[in-house]
């Protein structure tokens, strides 16, 4: 009996172990794949750039230095290693393009013209792909460090390889001030 | 409720229905068999297999095809269609622009871009179909993509995907697919009573039933009525099972842009259009932002209302997404 009660223990035991350890495995993949969604999106931001800007600079002559800042920024942004260097030079480019589009305004062959209101609209996109990849990253990180530290699975889930992964957070201190950026032409 | 939650009980509803929808074709088929062929003396169970089988089959077509037929009544068209015969640029920017708002919300959602549609039809409305994440369709008409602003777009977009990511499509597709079913089986089930046992004359074989009588009548009376109610019962099925979904989608739609207000903003002018939205059939009311048709039962709340309106009053999911944007 005592024997069937020691069995039946640790098959309990040992699906809950199976379990946690396949949510957990889970998880960790699809936090690393939010990641790369990330990457995805800002791959996709550096090729518009150079679009936009060669299609804007006509118009634009006296507004050199905001188009060179733009394509200084972009081009520290694509050199940049690791995520929190990453993280930072991406938001000066943001607002590199942020100060470009804000310049556009005063431009009304700009604003009418309908190559520059596309590319204003795939760079808004994208800009907000980038942002949603990242709402959704941490939001899937959350759920990932939860479930590593909320008890029971915490008894297991260092002693398996299992550790908490970083949230994306905002690094240069002006970008945290501005939190929305809105580049749309539309109210 | 949670997530998941949600998700595990979509998924059971869809089997219930489902299962529900067989059994119930089964039994006006048994009713068929017993009142109908039975006097007549064939004791082969046609009628039985016929509605079993017949049930079966619709409800897997609905389960794999129902999102088709869904976007196919009401004359959705592909984006990629639309984009080639745009007429102006502005036209052709906003179609853009739906796409492009569409994928941010996938990413948002974490959920493969659904395919996107478009609804000729001026009045604005949005619905989503399909029977899962995987194969799932957005449609909006084109009276939407004219009437909001890129932040409205985005409101709606997140609501409709949510309807996709807790499986609610998947429910809400499969019952507007069985609903249609039995209101044609119904309405062939009525016009088979024609030659029922009561237009069928002095026959022979109704000495045979003078023993019970009576029950067999009042059997034959509740599977009337069966056939008759079959598809009220399955409309005011449809309606019970999406009012709460609407109020769900609104404030995780709300969760995924972050912008509740915008969302607020669009219902406020889908609600000014009240004119009906043709395209979309009554079959698939319930799959839409808001009610198609255009009826008015759905400003207050309570029983009748409850009953008959596929959507909760819109002023009641404005005043909701306000207070969260309020809160924000």
């Amino acid at each position: 009996m005592a024997l069937w009660i020691v069995l039946g223990v640790i098959a309990v035991l040992t699906i809950w172990i199976i379990a946690t350890y396949n949510r957990l495995i889970g998880l960790r993949n699809q936090t690393a794949n939010a990641w790369r969604q990330i990457d995805v999106q800002l791959k996709r931001r550096h090729d518009l750039i150079p679009n936009l800007v060669n299609t804007v600079r006509g118009a634009m002559e006296f507004e050199r230095d905001t188009l060179t800042q733009v394509m200084e920024a972009r081009a520290r942004a694509v050199a940049a290693s690791g995520p929190a260097d990453a993280s930072r030079r991406e938001g000066e480019l943001t607002q590199a393009l942020g100060r470009l589009f804000a310049v556009a305004e005063n431009y009304p062959t700009l604003r009418s013209n309908e190559n520059v209101k596309l590319l204003q609209e795939e760079l808004t996109s994208t800009e907000n792909k980038v942002g949603f990849a990242r709402q959704f990253y941490n939001d899937i990180t959350t759920k990932y460090n939860i479930s590593q530290q909320t008890f029971p699975a915490n008894l297991m889930a260092s002693s398996f390889g299992f550790s908490p992964a970083e949230l994306f957070e905002l690094q240069s201190e002006a970008e945290r001030q501005v939190p929305t950026v809105n580049l749309s032409m539309r109210k | 409720m949670n997530l998941l939650e949600q998700q595990a009980s979509n998924r059971r509803r869809t089997w219930l229905v489902m299962a529900a929808f067989v059994v119930f074709l089964g039994a006006l088929g048994y009713g068929f068999d017993r009142f109908y062929l039975g006097l007549r003396g064939v004791s082969f169970p046609i009628g039985s297999l016929a509605a079993l089988g017949l049930g079966s089959v619709s409800a897997a077509a609905g389960y794999y095809g129902g999102d088709r037929a869904v976007l196919l009544s009401s004359h959705a068209v592909p984006l990629e269609t639309s984009l080639a015969t745009a007429l102006s640029d502005g036209q052709r920017f906003r179609l853009n622009q739906l796409d492009n708002v569409i994928e941010e919300m996938a990413i948002a959602a974490g959920l493969p871009k659904p395919k996107v549609y478009v609804v000729p039809d001026p009045d604005p409305n949005a619905f989503a179909t399909g029977r899962g994440p995987q194969h799932a369709s957005v449609a909006v008409t084109s009276g939407l993509l004219d009437l909001l602003s890129r932040e409205q777009l985005q409101g709606v977009v997140a609501h409709e995907l949510s309807h996709i990511r807790n499986l609610d499509v998947r429910l809400l597709t499969v019952i507007a697919a069985l609903v249609g079913a039995v209101a044609l089986l119904s309405d062939w089930t009525l016009r088979g009573m024609r030659y029922g046992p009561f237009r069928g004359g002095r026959s022979r074989d109704r000495g045979k039933r003078s023993g019970g009588g009576a029950i067999a009548l009042i059997l034959f009376a509740l599977w009337l009525l069966a056939a008759i109610l079959a598809p009220m019962v399955g409309q005011i099925l449809a309606l019970a099972v999406s009012r709460r979904r609407e109020y769900l989608a609104d404030a995780s739609g709300a969760e995924l842009t972050r912008n509740p207000a915008a969302l607020a903003d669009a219902l406020d002018r889908i609600d000014g259009g009240v004119e009906p939205t043709r395209a979309i059939k009554r079959g698939s009311a319930h799959l839409c932002i808001a009610d198609p048709l255009g009826r008015r039962v759905g400003i207050r709340e309570g029983f009748w209302p409850d009953l008959l309106a596929t959507h909760p009053p819109m002023h009641n999911r404005i005043a909701a997404l306000r207070q969260m944007a309020f809160q924000q």
